[in-house]
C-alpha cells in the first residue's frame, strides 16, 4: 500500500517536473542564445610550447573574426588556462574550465599527456572537447568518444606515408631514430608499417630518452650500420640539434634523412644550411601553393604581424569546425546530439586543403611531401591522398 | 673502429660536463654554498653566445666580451646575495638559488622569447675530418675537448701550485684560521664564485654551436652535473674530472648497447658507486 502511494506521488512529481521543464524550455532557449557562448582555451602559454599555444589561439580567433566575431550567430566569451604542458596539472586545469567556468566548448592542447588528461575529464563530464594539436593515438583510438574531436593529426598519420616514399626512392633497409615517448614511438611505428607494406624493412630502432639532445653516440651507430636511409621524429630543440649534428657527422651526404614534418617546422631558421633539401611528410606545408592557403597566410600575417605555421592552421580549423557544428544548431550548444552530428558532417575548407572527420573524429586529410628550400617547407607533392587513421581500439559508431 | 669513435664521443661529452661541474663543485666544496642556479649560468652563457655572436659577427670577439659580462654578474650576485647565505643552512641556499632559476628563465623568455635558436660554428672550425667511409668528426667538437683540457690544466696549476690556490684550499677547511693569517677570505670567495659561474657560462658558450639554444636547457644539464659532483666527491676537482669522463663514457656506451636503459644508466652507476663509496670517489674529509 505504502509503496503504491509513494509511487503515485512520484508519478505526480515527475509529471509536474516535466510540465515545469516544458514550460521553461522556450525561456531557457532564448536566454541561451542571448548569452555568450563560453569557450575554454586550455593551451600552453608559458614554457617550451608557448609559441605553439599562441599560434593556435591566434588561428582560432582569426576564424572567429572572419565570421564577425560570432559562431552559430552567438558572441563568444573566452576562458583561458595556461596548461604549462604539465600532465600532472591537467585534471585540475581542465576542471577549472569545466566546473568553475562552465564552458560550452573545451579547446586544448599541444602536449599529448595533458590532452589525454583532458580527454579523461571530457569523457566523464560529456563536455565537448576539440583537440587542436596533440597527436596521441588514444584520443581518437582507445579513448574515443562522441564528444571528443581532433582537428590536427595522429602521429601515425605523419609517419605512415613516408614508408612508401622511401621505398619508391629505392631505399629498403632503414634505421629509425626518435625520442622514446608516445609521439616518437607512434610516428616511428606508423612509418615502419608503411615501410613494411611497401616492401622495406626497419633494420634497427634507435631510441633517445626524452628530452635528451645528445645524439653523437647514436649517429656513430648509424654510420656503422650503413642503412639505405634514416627516418626520424624530433621536434623543437631536439629537431634543430639532430639535423645539425646529422650534417656535421657527415651523414647527410651519405645516408638520406627523412622525417615527420615536425623535424623542419618552425625551426628552419635555427637549422640553417643543415636542413636544406630535407624531405618530410605532414598535413600542411607553409609553402603550399593554393589560393586558399595564400589568402589565409596573408590574413594571418596582417592580423598578427607574424607568419602562420601548422599550429596556426590547426587553431584556425578548430574555429571552422566549431562554426560548422554550431551553425547546424543555430548556436544552441545544449542540443548535444545535433551539435555532434553537425560537427561530424562538416567539410572543412582548410588552408591545408579540404578535410572531413573519420568515424573516430580525426581528420581524413591529404598528407604532403615537403622539401626544405631556404626557410620554407615547399610542398612537392601529395604523399598520401585522404589518409585516415586506423583508429585502433575505437569502437564508437557514428550518431 | 666504431668502438674508438664511441670512446671519443664519450670523452668529448665528459669533458664538457667537467667544465660545468667543476664550477659547481668549486663553489660547493670551498664555500659550502649549494647553487642550484648553476645550470642557469650555462643557459646564460649559451644565450649570450647567440646574442653576441649575432651582434658582433664573430665568436672570437663574443667570447671575451661574454666572459667579462658573466664574471661581473657573478661578482655582483655573490656580493649582494650569496655572501649572506654562507652561514645559513642548505635549505635557504636551495630556496634562494631555485628562485634565481625562475628569475633567469623568465628574463630569458622576455628578452629572447621561447624559440629555439642556432648559433653558427666559427668559420675557422666548421669543417669535419673523415673518420670512416661514411662518418666524419666535426672539428669544432675536437676544439671543445681541447679547450676543456686547457681549462682543466690551468685550474690544476692555480689550485695546486700557487699561493692563491693554497689560500683557497685552506679557506675551504678552516675559514677562521685563514682570516687570522691576514688573508682576506671574503675577496677570495667572491672571486671563486665569479670564476665558478664564469666556467658554467663558458661551457654554455662553447657548447652553443653544437647544442643550439633553447628554453630549459640549464635545468636539463644541471641534473647530470649534480650526478658528476656527487660521484666525484663534493668539492674535489680531480673527482669531478674522473666522474665527468666516467659519466660521459657510460652514457654514450649505454645509449648504444642498452638503448632501453640509456636514460637510467648514469643513475644506476651513481647508485652503485654511492653504495660502495658514499662520500664519492675523491672526497677528502
Amino acid at each position: 500500500m505504502t509503496h503504491r502511494r509513494l509511487g503515485g506521488r512520484r508519478d505526480f512529481l515527475k509529471a509536474a517536473g516535466c510540465f515545469t521543464a516544458a514550460a521553461l524550455v522556450p525561456g531557457r532557449l532564448a536566454r541561451a542564445q542571448a548569452a555568450k557562448l563560453r569557450i575554454g582555451l586550455m593551451l600552453p602559454y608559458t614554457g617550451t610550447y608557448a609559441a605553439l599555444g599562441n599560434a593556435i589561439t591566434n588561428g582560432f580567433k582569426l576564424a572567429v573574426t572572419e565570421r564577425g566575431g560570432k559562431l552559430g550567430g552567438r558572441e563568444l566569451e573566452y576562458f583561458t588556462v595556461d596548461d604549462e604542458s604539465d600532465p600532472s596539472k591537467a585534471p585540475e586545469n581542465t576542471n577549472k574550465l569545466v566546473q568553475r567556468d562552465k564552458v560550452d566548448v573545451l579547446i586544448g592542447t599541444v602536449h599529448s599527456g595533458v590532452a589525454l588528461g583532458m580527454v579523461k575529464i571530457a569523457r566523464e563530464t560529456g563536455t565537448l572537447l576539440v583537440i587542436p594539436n596533440a597527436g596521441a593515438a588514444a584520443a581518437t583510438g582507445d579513448l574515443c568518444a562522441p564528444n571528443i574531436f581532433r582537428t590536427s593529426f595522429t602521429n601515425w598519420q605523419t609517419g605512415y606515408p613516408m614508408g612508401k616514399i622511401v621505398v619508391d626512392r629505392g631505399f629498403k633497409n632503414v634505421v629509425t631514430i626518435t625520442w622514446k615517448y608516445a609521439a616518437g614511438e607512434e610516428s616511428a611505428s606508423g612509418f615502419a608499417e608503411g615501410l613494411a607494406k611497401a616492401g622495406g624493412k626497419v633494420v634497427k630502432e634507435l631510441w633517445v630518452p626524452f628530452p635528451q639532445v645528445e645524439f653523437q653516440a647514436l649517429l656513430t651507430s648509424i654510420a656503422s650500420l650503413k642503412p639505405d636511409a634514416v627516418y626520424t621524429f624530433f621536434a623543437g630543440a631536439g629537431a634543430v640539434k639532430f639535423v645539425k649534428d646529422y650534417a656535421a657527422a657527415g651523414l647527410k651526404g651519405n645516408v638520406p634523412l627523412f622525417g615527420s614534418g615536425f623535424l623542419t617546422d618552425g625551426v628552419l631558421e635555427a637549422q640553417g644550411e643543415a636542413a636544406q633539401g630535407l624531405e618530410t611528410t605532414l598535413h600542411y606545408g607553409d609553402g603550399l601553393d593554393t589560393p586558399r592557403n595564400k589568402s589565409f597566410r596573408e590574413a594571418y600575417s596582417k592580423a598578427y604581424k607574424s607568419d602562420a605555421d601548422v599550429y596556426a592552421v590547426q587553431g584556425y580549423d578548430t574555429g571552422l569546425l566549431l562554426a560548422a557544428g554550431l551553425d547546424a544548431v543555430r548556436g544552441d550548444a545544449t542540443q548535444k546530439n545535433q551539435l555532434i552530428a553537425g560537427l561530424e558532417k562538416a567539410r572543412i575548407e582548410s588552408p591545408r586543403g579540404a578535410w572531413t572527420l573519420s568515424k573516430a573524429h580525426n581528420p581524413i586529410q591529404d598528407i604532403y611531401l615537403r622539401k626544405v628550400v631556404g626557410v620554407q617547407n615547399k610542398v612537392v607533392g601529395v604523399a598520401h591522398k585522404a589518409l585516415e587513421d586506423p583508429a585502433r581500439g575505437c569502437s564508437m559508431k557514428r550518431t | 673502429m666504431e668502438f674508438f669513435v664511441q670512446l671519443l664521443n664519450g670523452i668529448q661529452y665528459g669533458l664538457l660536463l667537467f667544465l660545468l661541474a667543476s664550477g659547481l663543485t668549486l663553489i660547493f666544496g670551498i664555500m659550502g654554498v649549494l647553487n642550484l642556479a648553476h645550470g642557469s649560468f650555462y643557459m646564460i652563457g649559451a644565450y649570450l653566445a647567440f646574442w653576441l655572436a649575432r651582434g658582433t659577427g664573430s665568436m672570437w670577439i663574443a667570447i671575451p666580451l661574454e666572459l667579462a659580462i658573466v664574471c661581473v654578474l657573478g661578482f655582483i650576485l655573490e656580493a649582494v646575495f650569496f655572501s649572506r647565505l654562507y652561514h645559513r643552512n642548505h635549505l635557504h641556499q636551495v630556496l634562494f638559488s631555485f628562485g634565481l632559476i625562475l628569475v633567469f628563465e623568465d628574463l630569458r623568455s622576455i628578452l629572447f622569447g621561447d624559440d629555439v635558436h642556432g648559433v653558427p660554428v666559427p668559420e675557422l672550425l666548421s669543417r669535419s675530418i673523415p673518420l670512416t667511409s661514411n662518418l666524419s668528426y666535426p672539428v669544432y667538437r675536437l676544439f671543445i675537448s681541447g679547450t676543456c683540457l686547457v681549462v682543466a690544466a690551468g685550474m690544476y696549476v692555480v689550485i695546486q701550485k700557487t699561493k692563491i690556490g693554497m689560500a683557497i684550499r685552506a679557506g675551504s677547511t678552516n675559514r677562521e684560521m685563514v682570516e687570522s693569517l691576514g688573508i682576506n677570505i671574503r675577496t677570495i670567495y667572491r672571486w671563486v664564485f665569479a670564476f665558478g659561474v664564469t666556467l658554467a657560462a663558458f661551457a654554455g658558450m662553447i657548447a652553443a654551436p653544437v647544442s643550439s639554444v633553447y628554453p630549459g636547457m640549464g635545468g636539463q644539464i644541471l641534473i647530470v652535473c649534480f650526478v658528476v659532483v656527487v660521484i666525484g666527491g663534493i668539492g674535489s676537482i680531480k673527482g669531478a674530472m674522473v666522474a665527468a669522463l666516467l659519466i660521459g663514457i657510460v652514457d654514450t656506451v649505454g645509449q648504444v648497447l642498452v638503448p632501453e636503459f640509456s636514460g637510467v644508466a648514469i643513475y644506476l652507476l651513481m647508485a652503485a658507486l654511492l653504495l660502495w663509496r658514499p662520500q664519492g670517489l675523491f672526497r677528502v674529509a
